[in-house]
């Protein structure tokens, strides 16, 4: 009798335990796709990041953004990207020197009868902000993706801050709406329109600004 | 065509013309004001330079209807200037000028440059007048000039 009640006991207590590791199997089978889940979520977004990464650096080192994101003394111009003409020198602030200021030429629009770009405040990227070396070579990927989310650099700047830069600031609009050469002819346009960089930038940012 | 109105030398002046006349235009055609010289009309030689709210400005390049309400000071101008006035006295004192074409645009180049900075260095003047071409090659006469005028104003 002892003996059969000791048996039920232990057939029960057995019972128990198979159950609740078999439970236990399931939930932690659970978890761990989830867990899985998630880590492909976040490299998928980490992957989405770098992919838009790409795209804003393309337009980054367009010549109508890179001309004046220079490492020298002096801006750039053109598509061919050679020293700005007349003797044009950088200057402390990044706006030419007395009697050679960026605004001598550069108005506050378009000079589309004489071909000569403006936008509000035209001034060259200080030197923090550099995206070329200083024999004019355009730096890598994640050399300039480095400096940008540096905020050291970038003028303190978080990813807010920089996605707000992409969308309002006169000279990035300008880019996009560079106007005429002297020629007649129209300037060449990065390879993103506004909107797309601005997504780019965007999708750049919520996946955690990654660098390549 | 538009009408517009421009302070030039401290005087109202008022001018129909088309929106991207560039000032240069609108002072010797309109204005009849030819201190002002067209050199190479874009902006590469500095002959035709202004000061536009101060700032020297090639007239050359800048469309009338870019203005707004800035006031311009040309050559005719300058001389009602203090530190214009040092620099016209400096330019002759030094016997600066040989044709004298581009000098116009120097002395206003010149001027600005005194105005930001009264001793200004070599280099400060090779790089704020470097945009100042002279085919006499009177470079030297205008360094030296710049210095004597900045001597005058310490």
């Amino acid at each position: 009798m002892v003996h059969s009640r000791v048996s039920r006991l232990r057939r029960t207590f057995t019972v128990v335990l198979v159950g609740w590791a078999a439970g236990s199997i399931t939930i932690s089978g659970a978890a761990g796709q989830e867990s899985a889940q998630t880590g492909r979520s976040t490299q998928a977004k980490h992957e989405a990041g770098l992919a838009a990464w790409q795209q804003v650096y393309s337009v980054l080192t367009h010549p109508r953004c890179i001309n004046c994101h220079t490492a020298t003394n002096y801006p750039q111009q053109g598509d061919d990207r050679h020293r700005h003409l007349f003797n044009v020198v950088r200057g402390p602030g990044g706006k030419g020197v007395p009697g050679l200021n960026c605004a001598t030429c550069h108005q506050e629009a378009n000079a589309e009868s004489t071909g000569v770009p403006g936008a509000h405040n035209w001034h060259l990227a200080p030197l923090s902000m550099k995206w070329q070396d200083v024999n004019d070579n355009i730096l890598p990927s994640g050399e300039v993706c480095r400096s940008l989310t540096d905020r050291s650099k970038n003028d303190n700047l978080d990813g807010s801050g920089i996605l707000r830069h992409h969308q309002r600031e006169p000279l990035v609009l300008w880019a996009f709406k560079p106007g005429r050469r002297r020629d007649g002819t129209a300037r060449s346009l990065p390879p993103l329109s506004h909107e797309e960089f601005v997504a780019a930038t965007g999708t750049w940012i919520e996946a955690g600004m990654p660098c390549p | 065509m538009e009408t517009f109105k421009l302070t030039v030398n401290g005087q109202s002046k008022q001018v129909t013309v088309d929106p991207s006349t560039p000032l240069l235009w609108v002072l010797r055609e309109e204005l009849k004001m030819t201190g002002t010289k067209y050199g190479c009309g874009i902006s590469a030689c500095g002959a035709c330079t202004v000061h536009l709210a101060g700032i020297a400005t090639r007239s050359c390049v800048v469309p009338v209807s870019l203005i707004g309400d800035r006031p311009i000071v040309t050559i005719e101008g300058i001389g009602q200037d203090p530190v214009g006035r040092v620099v016209q006295n400096a330019w002759v004192s030094e016997d600066v000028v040989q044709c004298g074409y581009c000098q116009s645009g120097q002395i206003m180049s010149a001027v600005a440059l005194l105005k930001s900075i009264r001793k200004p260095t070599d280099t400060n003047i090779e790089e704020s007048m470097g945009g100042n071409l002279c085919r006499c090659g009177t470079y030297v006469r205008i360094r030296k000039a710049i210095k004597t005028a900045s001597q005058k104003l310490a």
